[in-house]
C-alpha cells in the first residue's frame, strides 16, 4: 500500500516537474513549485521522515513561494525567450546523467540493514540515546545534542543568509503608515486573518517546545512564527507590520539567537565540560541534556524567525517601492 | 461498534463529496461555477472526513488536534475561495451569462 | 481499515484531478483554484494516512499544511493585485 502511494506521488511529482520546464509564465511556475514541495513533503511523510516533511512543507511550500513571488514582483512575469541552441546543453546533461547513473551502480541496495550508512553511528544513536539524552524524538537528540556543532553551523548559515540579503536589499525604515497598502478591499479576509494569526503563533510555540516529544523544533517553529507575521504583512500592508515587529528589533533578535546557542556551548566550558557538552549543565546528566536542548532550540527558533522575517521585509519593501514609482 | 459504523458512513460520504467536487472542477462551464463546486464540496468533505476520523480516536489529544484542523480548514478554505472569486471579479472575469449577454448585444 | 484505505485512495484521486486542473488551466484563476484544492486535500490525506499507519503525530504536519496553504494563497492573490496593472488579468494564458 505504502509503495503504491509512493509510486503515485512520484508520478505526480514527475508530471509537475515536466510541466514546470515547459511553462513560460513564471507566475504559474511559482505556484506549481508550491505543489511540487507539497508532493515531495508527502513522500517524506510516507517514508516516515516526519521532521524533514515538516521543514519541507513549511519552508519549501510556504516561505519559498512567498519569496519567489516577491522576486517576481520586482522582475516581471514572463520568461525571456532563449535564443541559444539546445544542442550543447543537451549533450552536457546526457553525459552528466550517464555518469551519475553509472555511479549509482556501485551503491548498496536500497533499504538493506547491512548498508554502511546503517552500520556507522546510527545503531549507537538508536540504542544509547534513550539513556544518554532521554528524549522520545530521536531526531531532536541527534540534531541538538550529538550533532550540536553541525546545527550551530546551520544556524550561523541562516544568520549569514539574512545578512547577505539585507546588505543587498536593505531593511525598510519604520514609517508612519501614510500609504494604505495591503488587501484593502477583502474585508472577509481581513477579519479571518485577525482570527487566524494568534492561532498560528500559538501553534508555533507548541512546535517550538514540543519538538522534544514529537516532530518539530526550533527551525520549524521559527518559520511558522515568521509565516504568521508575513500573513499579517500581506493582508494589512508592510507599514503596519513594521510597526508590530520593528526591523531594528529583527536585527537584534537574529544575532541574539546565534549568541544564545553559542553561549550555551561556552557555559559547558565554564562548568568543566567540552564545548556544547550539556551533561555538566545540571547535576544529573540527563537533566543537563534537557536544559541544553531546550535552550539551544530556543536560540535556533529566534534566529530563524528573525532571519526569515527580515528577508521577507527586504523583498517586500523593494516590491512596494517599485509599485509606488 | 456503532461509532465505527457511523465513522464509516461519514468517511465514505466525505470521500464521495470530495470526488464530486473534483469532477465539478472540470465539468462546470465557467470559473465562478467551478469555484462554487470546489469550495462547497471542500467544506462538506472536510467536515465529514475529520468527524469520521474523530470517531475513531479515544477522544484524547488526537481528537483535539483533529478538531483544530477542522476549525482551521473551515476558517481558511472558504475565505481563500471567497478572496479568489472576488479577485477574479475585480480582475474583470465575466460569468457565462454575462459573456452571452455581451455577445447578444454585439450581434443584435 | 478498508474504509481508511478507500478514503485515502479517493482523496489521492481528487488530488490528481486537482493537479491536472492546475497543470492545464484556461485562466490563471483556475490554476490558483487547482493549487488551493491540492493543498487542502493534502492536509486531509495526511490526517487519514496518520490513522492508516497508526502514527497520529502526523496530525501536526496536517496542521502545517493547512496553514501554509492559506498563506501561499494569500501571497498569490496579493502578488496578483500588484501586477494586475500590466497585461490583461484573467485573459487566456499562452502555454507552450
Amino acid at each position: 500500500m505504502a509503495e503504491l502511494i509512493d509510486l503515485v506521488l512520484l508520478g505526480m511529482l514527475a508530471i509537475t516537474a515536466l510541466r514546470i520546464i515547459f511553462l513560460k509564465d513564471l507566475f504559474a511556475v511559482v505556484m506549481l513549485f508550491g505543489i511540487y514541495s507539497f508532493l515531495s513533503a508527502l513522500i517524506f511523510v510516507n517514508l516516515d521522515a516526519v521532521d524533514v516533511a515538516f521543514t519541507e512543507a513549511a519552508v519549501g511550500a510556504g516561505i519559498a513561494t512567498v519569496l519567489m513571488l516577491g522576486t517576481l514582483a520586482l522582475t516581471g512575469r514572463k520568461e525571456k525567450a532563449n535564443s541559444h541552441t539546445a544542442l550543447l546543453p543537451l549533450l552536457v546533461v546526457i553525459v552528466t546523467g550517464a555518469a551519475l547513473i553509472y555511479g549509482t551502480l556501485d551503491m548498496p541496495p536500497f533499504g538493506d540493514p547491512e548498508n554502511p550508512a546503517n552500520q556507522h553511528v546510527a545503531p549507537r544513536y538508536i540504542e544509547e540515546s534513550p539513556q544518554e539524552v532521554g528524549l522520545p524524538n530521536m531526531v531532536t537528540s541527534v540534531l541538538a545534542s550529538y550533532r550540536a556543532f553541525d546545527t550551530l553551523g546551520e544556524t550561523a548559515v541562516v544568520f549569514a543568509a539574512a545578512i547577505g540579503v539585507l546588505s543587498l536589499l536593505g531593511l525598510p525604515k519604520q514609517s508612519q503608515a501614510t500609504i494604505e497598502s495591503g488587501l484593502k478591499s477583502h474585508l472577509v479576509l481581513r477579519v479571518v486573518a485577525k482570527l487566524i494569526i494568534p492561532l498560528i503563533l500559538v501553534f508555533a510555540l507548541y512546535v517550538q517546545f514540543h519538538g522534544d516529544y514529537g516532530p518539530g523544533g526550533g527551525f520549524q517553529a521559527g518559520v511558522i512564527a515568521a509565516a504568521a507575521i508575513i500573513l499579517y504583512a500581506l493582508v494589512f500592508g508592510l507599514p503596519l507590520a513594521t510597526q508590530v515587529i520593528q526591523p531594528k528589533l529583527l536585527k537584534i533578535l537574529a544575532s541574539m539567537g546565534v549568541l544564545i546557542y553559542a553561549a550555551t556551548g561556552v557555559a559547558g566550558l565554564f562548568f568543566g565540560g567540552n564545548f556544547l557538552d550539556y551533561n555538566v549543565l545540571a547535576s544529573d546528566p540527563v537533566a543537563g541534556q534537557h536544559i541544553g536542548i531546550i535552550v539551544i532550540e530556543f536560540g535556533i527558533g529566534v534566529t530563524v524567525f528573525a532571519a526569515i522575517l527580515s528577508i521577507f521585509y527586504g523583498f517586500a519593501s523593494q516590491a512596494e517601492r517599485a509599485n509606488i514609482q | 461498534m456503532i461509532l465505527e459504523t457511523l465513522s464509516t458512513i461519514l468517511l465514505i460520504s466525505g470521500a464521495f463529496f470530495s470526488l464530486t467536487g473534483a469532477i465539478g472542477l472540470f465539468k462546470f462551464p465557467d470559473f465562478f461555477t467551478r469555484v462554487h463546486a470546489a469550495s462547497v464540496t471542500d467544506s462538506i468533505a472536510t467536515i465529514l472526513i475529520i468527524s469520521g476520523l474523530i470517531l475513531r480516536t479515544d477522544f484524547d489529544l488526537v481528537a483535539i488536534k483533529l478538531l483544530f484542523i477542522l476549525v482551521f480548514l473551515l476558517l481558511t478554505s472558504p475565505t481563500a475561495s471567497h478572496a479568489l472569486a472576488k479577485s477574479a471579479r475585480h480582475g474583470g472575469l465575466l460569468t457565462l451569462a454575462e459573456i452571452r449577454d455581451t455577445q447578444n448585444k454585439d450581434n443584435g | 481499515m478498508l474504509v481508511l484505505t478507500a478514503t485515502s485512495v479517493a482523496i489521492l484521486s481528487v488530488m490528481a484531478l486537482a493537479l491536472a486542473r492546475a497543470l492545464k488551466a484556461d485562466t490563471v484563476y483556475d490554476r490558483i483554484l487547482g493549487v488551493n484544492m491540492v493543498g487542502t486535500k493534502t492536509a486531509l490525506f495526511i490526517a487519514v494516512m496518520g490513522f492508516l499507519g497508526g502514527r497520529p503525530d502526523f496530525l501536526d504536519i496536517a496542521i502545517v499544511y493547512a496553514l501554509i496553504n492559506f498563506i501561499g494563497m494569500i501571497a498569490v492573490l496579493r502578488f496578483f493585485e500588484y501586477t494586475a496593472t500590466d497585461g490583461e488579468p484573467g485573459d487566456k494564458e499562452q502555454s507552450s
